[in-house]
């Protein structure tokens, strides 16, 4: 027997963390104007000093006004979009459970958008105006995972084909009203294809950073705390509440703090897919199903992904850019169809 | 509704009730409809029987007569509809699911996981309503997971993996993780099915020996009615939601009876041991 240790789960997180760096140090360097190793290091040195006002102006100019920020955000948009996927693979007991599959990325999109729609209409000061889209997105993300949770169950039990297809059509539904919505209302409306495919180039103000910073940790932390309900989930409802679990209370906080994580990811990047299919995959393959290793492990590995991911988005078809969640797609819909390919046989 | 339902809701009342029994079933009956405006699909009468620590009663009767609404009631996961269950003079239903957990184990009949797990991380998960939510497993935990490996005679297998073992071997595994839960009453669903002879009989004496040993009260539903016979202290015998007979099984395994309730032709005898022995009468 080798029960988990918080020292094991410890450095695994620490490892990940390493090649997170690393990822964002790959990222600064590329993109459409190059920029240097060591003028790189160079400049967070100085940056790391307190002497940002040597920096050049070029460089700080890209480096920190327009990649760091968007790393940032892939970061806490990756981190979110794996955390969710895993808590709603395990709450619903289906291994190709996704925010995006399942319609809740979509949900929280139109969520967003509706938001946007009203925000005009409504009396209230900027800085919390600022969050109606986030609380949109929330709303919207809430809604539909409830939906399709009551599409997906038949006879009290989930049911995963009825769940899947549920999901998936909902999704379809939903960017439908999206796109009506697009194309019937002109006006400041961020564009369409950032709604369905998501992309992380949209400059944002300083203090949404803050917002999405705090509900990360937030919600992430509530999801943790139920880490090993979560392992006893996996053997179903009825099994985990024998052994001690209060799983009307696991199954809210949990769906709360997951749709708070979509909300919040949708509204500022759209509707990036397949991040959280694929990394939960990734990090059970090397570190277990244990949710108490595989909650933090996906968050890091889900930032590692989707900064690469915007990385490749930013620099294969230089000097234009593509879609991160095209990126993305192209690798999560096969993955998927294997996935399910293999469940069949 | 009945003035003994509102007693077990009521959470004013004491929550301990003096007895000497380990458990006790107090005039439970239990419905279950789809809607509520409609007719009960199915409804338990009124049951009643005690069991006390150590002892084995086992809950008999055909398909759909109750057996394991029964089980699902005495577990305290449905809420009776009238009467109470008592188990160390605590009502089951009321209990937080943490503490229920710490007191009653269940064996279910299958137990089918998303992802792979090995035995020991199985039999870990027994700990879970012993521990915060957040803890890591002890070596208390541990050595009391082990221990319960060894106990069911299954300790080589704690590094296996839960889905490449066999059915016997993995009911064994489900049993060592209800122990590593340390409970007062243990709660099986059909253990035996799907199992061949030797790992019925294996799984029986185990259990008739843990009983013995750590004083827990086992309730087990089964449809065997000779391992029933042989095994138990008490048997419950139910017939569409109706409980006909509550008593040792010599007094409960008679002919005509247990022809009536399982509508099967068969002869029942005595052995020298004492337990009955029945056998089905083909083509008669």
């Amino acid at each position: 027997m080798r029960p988990l240790t918080f020292r094991r789960v410890f450095l695994q997180c620490s490892l990940l963390l390493v090649i997170l760096f690393v990822v964002v140090i790959v990222a600064l360097k590329f993109g459409a104007v190059p920029v240097s190793l060591y003028a790189l290091g160079r400049d967070l040195l100085r940056f790391a000093l307190g002497q940002s006002s040597q920096i050049s102006t070029d460089y700080g100019m890209i480096i920190w006004n327009i990649r760091l920020p968007r790393i940032l955000l892939g970061i806490l948009v990756g981190a979110s979009l794996s955390v969710a996927g895993t808590s709603f693979q395990a709450l619903l007991r289906n291994p190709l459970a996704d925010p995006y599959v399942l319609g809740v990325s979509s949900g929280a999109a139109l969520g967003a958008i509706l938001a946007l729609i009203v925000e005009p209409h409504l009396t209230i000061s900027p800085a919390l105006s600022v969050l109606l889209t986030p609380v949109g997105a929330f709303l919207g993300a809430a809604a539909t995972i409830t939906a399709v949770y009551f599409l997906g169950r038949r006879e009290g039990q989930i049911d995963s084909t009825t769940l899947l297809l549920g999901g998936v059509i909902t999704a379809s539904f939903l960017s439908a009203i999206i796109m009506f919505l697009m194309n019937t209302l002109s006006g400041n409306l961020r564009g369409l294809s950032f709604w369905l495919m998501g992309d992380l180039s949209t400059p944002l103000q300083k203090n949404i950073y803050w917002f999405l910073g705090v509900g990360f940790f937030a919600a992430a932390g509530a999801i943790y705390t139920t880490a090993t309900d979560l392992n006893l989930l996996l053997a179903g409802e009825k099994e985990a509440m024998h052994l001690g679990v209060d799983v009307p209370r696991v199954r809210l906080v949990v769906y709360i703090a997951a749709s708070l994580l979509t909300g919040l990811a949708v509204s500022v990047s759209g509707a990036i897919g397949y991040v959280g299919l694929i990394v939960p995959h990734a990090m059970r393959l090397i570190f277990g199903s244990d949710h108490r290793v595989l909650l933090p492990t996906t968050a890091l590995g889900g930032a590692i992904a989707v900064v690469f991911a915007d990385t490749l988005a930013r620099t294969v078809v230089a000097p234009s850019e593509l879609a991160v969640g095209a990126v993305t797609a192209v690798a999560g819909a096969p993955l998927f169809i294997y996935l399910l390919r293999r469940r069949l046989t | 509704m009945s003035g003994s339902s509102a007693l077990a809701r009521n959470p004013g009342e004491p929550a301990r009730v003096a007895s000497d029994f380990r458990l006790s079933v107090e005039q439970v009956s239990y419905a279950y409809s789809a809607n509520p405006a409609q007719a009960p699909l199915f409804t338990l009468e009124t049951t009643s029987f005690q069991a006390k620590p150590g002892e084995i009663v086992a809950i008999l009767g055909p398909n759909a007569s109750g057996k394991s609404t029964l089980l699902n009631l005495i577990a305290g996961v449905l809420a009776p509809l009238s009467g109470r269950i008592l188990l160390d003079g605590f009502v089951t239903h009321s209990l937080t699911p943490r503490t229920r957990a710490q007191r009653i184990a269940m064996v279910q009949q299958e137990s089918r996981l998303l992802f792979p797990a090995r035995a020991w991380e199985f039999v870990l998960q027994g700990r879970h309503a012993r521990g915060r939510s957040l803890r890591f497993e002890s070596d208390d935990d541990v050595r009391i997971a082990e221990n319960a490996l060894a106990q069911v005679g299954a300790a080589e297998l704690s590094d296996r993996w839960m889905n490449q073992i066999s059915g016997g071997e993995k009911q064994r595994v489900i049993l060592a993780r209800a122990l590593a839960q340390q409970p007062l009453l243990l709660l099986l669903d059909e253990p035996t099915l799907h199992l061949d002879i030797a790992a019925q009989v294996g799984l029986l004496d185990s259990l008739r020996r843990l009983a013995a040993e750590n004083r827990y009260t086992v309730v087990v539903v089964t449809h065997e009615l000779n391992l029933a016979g042989e095994y138990a202290n008490q048997v419950v015998l139910m017939q569409r939601g109706r409980c006909l007979r509550v008593g040792p099984p010599a007094s409960i395994y008679q002919r005509e009876l247990l022809e009536q309730v399982f509508q099967t032709p068969l002869s029942v005898e005595l052995k020298a041991s004492g337990r009955p022995r029945v056998t089905v009468l083909s083509g008669a």
